[in-house]
């Protein structure tokens, strides 16, 4: 535990006039929960200023009391040397301050023209707005380099295209300050790239940044100042230059943690998984999978690595028996029904496959139900659950009671509503069901999204656990440093296919990002046939130690 | 079929399509806003009978018409509040608003003028007479064009005509103008008026009370113009019909009036078996006329023809998140 005192070196001592802006003591709670506890920043004018905390330590409200989104309790904001009452976003804005929400605040079927406009109409008309509007983009465009078509629908252009409105909206807003909340979440290594470039240029044109992120590397990257809070206090403001990710971590969590797995190198056994062909067409008759080939071993953890949305949900959920599909699959050898009757999550469990799917809250646990209900889901069946055609609900309680102890779920009370414990906590619950069924293959998507810290060493260290029991595991995740630290082979995914597949030693978040991109490397063939001959000696031999 | 007939059918088929063409406009406001509207039933069920009891008692036809705008617009306050201030859900709003409608127009019309639960025949100035377009007379013996002028385009009461301008003015209101703009946004996505500085609450409020406006004056059409009068439920499904409508012609206001028009045309043949059974040699019972255009909209959204997407935040009430 380190000493906050230390660490008050507050990274900016100049008149408050000078501010872009200062925030002195806020406060704000949600009933009980303490969301913000006196907090105070400053940040100087053409500089971006880091806000790094995991999720829930108050980040996101902070900065929705800066737009106008909530009151504060307590506290004063002052932008530009002066104080500023902020009741509402038209406030906000008035004030010169711009936000870019994680999720963004755009009508999909209007053009982006219409979305920029939108709220900052000069008039009652329309077309003299809209003609305005165009003339300034193009200038913005010319300022800035953010080029966007101003006449195409939100609905057809990417997310880095999307955001990148967002960002047009605030300045067409003439925006001085500009809050992004978790910007990079949804975008591709190369689009954050881009993304940074262009915060760099806003900044190097006078306009003063607020980054709000939960990765280390982008705080390490882009900012000048950072602050850390956590659980609703800032624990530190420091330069960006005076400090590292280790200590930022630290800050963040109040402890040590390891960023580095914990794992002995894998040995691999028999094929556990063996997928051939695999394609699924969703409804909209769109192919969502274009082919797939993929092998899992026994004590091996195979990581899929790509941008959310191109194939890896669908690849869960064929395999998880809840999404139809076509091709061969095998498990242990032994064909697995791809549609029909046989392809169900009660058949797929009694050939032991489990599944501790994407989206916990919709598809992994019932939120208003108790943990001891969630707990028997799927497994209702087993004959320790039961008594006659009746469920033994003592049973199952007890049970769970001994599960939550194993894997350290707090508060460890089976009856507690699963929408009451925290995400880390929920995905323990669901993790414990799952493996404590001793499964043949572990299906596990994005084990760790929304979960703090503390947590996700926990639940990665269950996951080597099972491998080291001799277990096929196969993650997806969208955290490229999750895939490259937990996984034993990495297979990126790229529209509906399989772009590639390395070892985690030989590769790096640059190679893969471009995988993830869909661009193989073809400068590099040479590289390629090595790797190719790696895994070849590796699937050569099943029960040679690597 | 001669061309007098067609003539008469085509005129018919107007009157019927002008009460379903504003109860259209009206859902197509509220539910551009967001706000599911199942409730047109019901408000033009009210607005027809307080402008005829209205008309009735103080022999005004403009005076029962503006009081059936304000029963519509009280249904429709009542709706807003549910829906939009305390973010219930909108159909069982919708269909409280249809079962208050029908019982208590019955149960007023029976209070006040012991009838039997209708108003006394409107006459005079108490009901919408048709006007006659100038030159009418003169032309209505020139072969073709006469009576289509005469006939056809002339002789409706005023509410026809305020109904066909209702719809070049809500297309241009809805795509020309900023209200347009941010009440189709408040539909798509609230919470992009929102974060833009603009009141959700306000707008959407503001398109509930046009479509208070428009089922209003639907109602008064019904009890004023196109019958001498109010009787029990004489709204009759007009406004299940007018949703119907709605969604064959996909939330746009060109398209409405092609929808209501059409609709209308199945009305006027469900009185004229006799051209049907001359048009097409076989007899056709009027029943499925009436049903058509609740069969033609379940093709609709069936999607054969085209899809029909209504507003994304259509019917979920906007709730500022974190």
């Amino acid at each position: 535990m380190t000493d906050d005192k230390t660490l008050e070196r507050q990274a900016t001592a100049a008149p408050t006039s000078a501010h872009a802006i200062e925030l002195k003591g806020i406060s704000k709670a949600f009933g009980p929960v303490q969301a913000n506890k006196d907090i105070s920043i400053r940040v100087m004018p053409g500089t971006i200023h880091g806000i790094i905390g995991e999720n829930g330590a108050g980040k996101s409200t902070l900065m929705s009391i800066l737009y106008g989104f909530y009151k504060a309790d307590k506290g004063e904001i002052w932008i530009n040397g002066s104080k500023k009452d902020i009741p509402d976003s038209q406030a906000a804005i008035a004030a010169g301050i711009g936000m870019v929400f994680q999720h963004f605040k755009l009508v999909e079927n209007f053009t982006v023209l219409e979305n920029i406009i939108l709220g900052a109409e000069d008039g009652m008309m329309l077309r003299p707005s809209l003609a305005k509007a165009r003339r300034t983009l193009v200038e913005l465009a010319a300022d800035y380099g953010l080029n966007v078509d101003p006449d195409a629908l939100i609905q057809d252009i990417g997310v880095g295209m999307q955001q990148r409105v967002e960002i047009l909206k605030a300045l067409y807003r003439q925006a001085d300050i500009l809050i992004l909340d978790e910007p990079t979440g949804v975008l591709t290594p190369a689009e954050a790239d881009q993304l940074f470039r262009i915060l760099g240029r806003l900044k190097s044109e006078g306009k003063t940044i607020i980054l709000i992120t939960h990765k280390l590397r982008e705080i390490m990257e882009a900012t000048d100042t950072v602050s850390v809070m956590r659980r609703g206090e800032m624990t530190a403001t420091v330069k960006t230059s005076d400090t590292s990710p280790a200590e930022l971590a630290e800050l963040m969590v109040g402890r040590k943690v390891l960023l580095q797995v914990n794992k002995t190198p894998s040995t691999p056994g028999d094929v556990v998984l063996d997928v051939k062909n695999l394609k699924v067409i969703d409804d909209k008759g769109v192919e969502r999978l274009r082919g797939i080939d993929l092998q899992v071993r026994a004590g091996e953890i195979v990581g899929i690595a790509g941008v959310a949305g191109n194939g890896q949900s669908e690849l869960l959920e064929v395999l998880g028996g809840y999404e139809d599909g076509t091709g061969e699959v095998m498990l242990n050898g032994q064909p697995l029904d791809l549609t029909g009757r046989y392809s169900d999550g009660q058949s797929r469990r009694a050939r032991g496959v489990a599944h501790v799917p994407e989206d916990r809250q919709r598809e992994g646990l019932i939120m208003e139900y108790q943990a001891w209900e969630n707990t028997a889901f799927g497994y209702h069946h087993d004959p320790a659950y039961r008594s006659g055609i009746l469920m033994n609900n003592n049973a199952i309680r007890e049970d769970t009671a001994e599960k939550m102890e194993r894997f350290d779920v707090r508060p460890p009370n089976p009856k507690l509503a699963a929408k009451n414990f925290s995400g880390g906590n929920q995905q323990k619950i669901v993790l414990a069901r799952e493996i404590e069924r001793n499964p043949d293959l572990l299906l596990i998507g994005q084990p760790t999204r929304g979960v703090d810290i503390g947590a996700i060493e926990f639940i990665h260290q269950q996951i080597v656990a099972l491998r080291d029991q001799g277990k096929a595991i196969l993650l997806v995740s969208v955290e490229l440093e999750e895939i490259l630290a937990l996984s034993d082979r990495i297979a990126v995914m790229f529209d509906g296919r399989i772009m590639g597949e390395r070892l985690p030693d030989q590769t790096d978040e640059k190679e893969l990002g471009l995988l993830m991109a869909g661009i193989t490397d073809t400068d590099a063939p040479h590289d390629v046939a090595e790797v190719e001959a790696n895994l070849a000696h590796v699937s050569g031999d099943p029960h040679k130690e690597v | 079929m001669d061309y007098l007939t067609l003539i008469q059918l085509l005129d018919s088929t107007v009157r019927l399509a002008t009460p379903l063409l504003l109860a259209c406009l009206a859902g197509l406001f509220s539910e551009r806003a967001g706000i599911f509207d199942i409730g047109l039933e019901g408000k033009m069920l009210a607005a027809a009978f307080f402008s005829a009891a209205v008309a009735s008692i103080t022999g005004d036809v403009w005076i029962g018409l503006l009081a059936g705008i304000a029963a519509s617009l009280v249904l429709s306050a009542l709706h807003g509040i549910a829906s939009i201030t305390f973010r219930g859900n909108q159909l069982i709003s919708g269909v409280a608003i249809n079962f208050l409608a029908a019982g208590m127009t019955v149960l007023i019309a029976q209070s006040w003028f012991k009838q039997g639960g209708r108003t006394p025949s409107l006459v005079g100035g108490a009901r919408f007479e048709g006007i006659t377009l100038p030159g009418a007379e003169a032309i209505a013996d020139v072969p073709i064009v006469g009576p289509l002028y005469a006939e056809l385009i002339s002789g409706h009461s005023i509410l026809v005509y305020m109904a066909l301008a209702a719809v070049p003015l809500t297309w241009w209101l809805l795509y020309r103008t900023r209200f347009g703009l941010r009440l189709r946004a408040v539909g798509e996505n609230p919470a992009s008026v929102d974060t833009a500085g603009i009141s959700v609450v306000g707008l959407r409020y503001a398109a509930v009370a046009i479509c208070g406006v428009l089922c209003g004056i639907a109602g008064a059409y019904l009890s004023t113009a196109l019958q001498a009068g109010f009787v029990k439920d004489m709204s009759a499904g007009r406004g299940f019909i007018a949703l119907a409508a709605l969604i064959f012609a996909k939330w746009r206001p060109w398209y409405a009036l092609w929808a209501t028009l059409l609709f209308g045309l199945f009305g006027a043949l469900e009185t004229r078996p006799d051209v049907i059974e001359a048009v097409i040699g076989m007899k056709v019972q009027g029943q499925l006329m009436g049903a058509l255009p609740y069969i033609m909209t379940v093709v609709i959204l069936a999607g054969f023809v085209g899809k029909a997407i209504p507003p994304r935040a259509g019917g979920e009430p906007y709730v500022k998140e974190r």
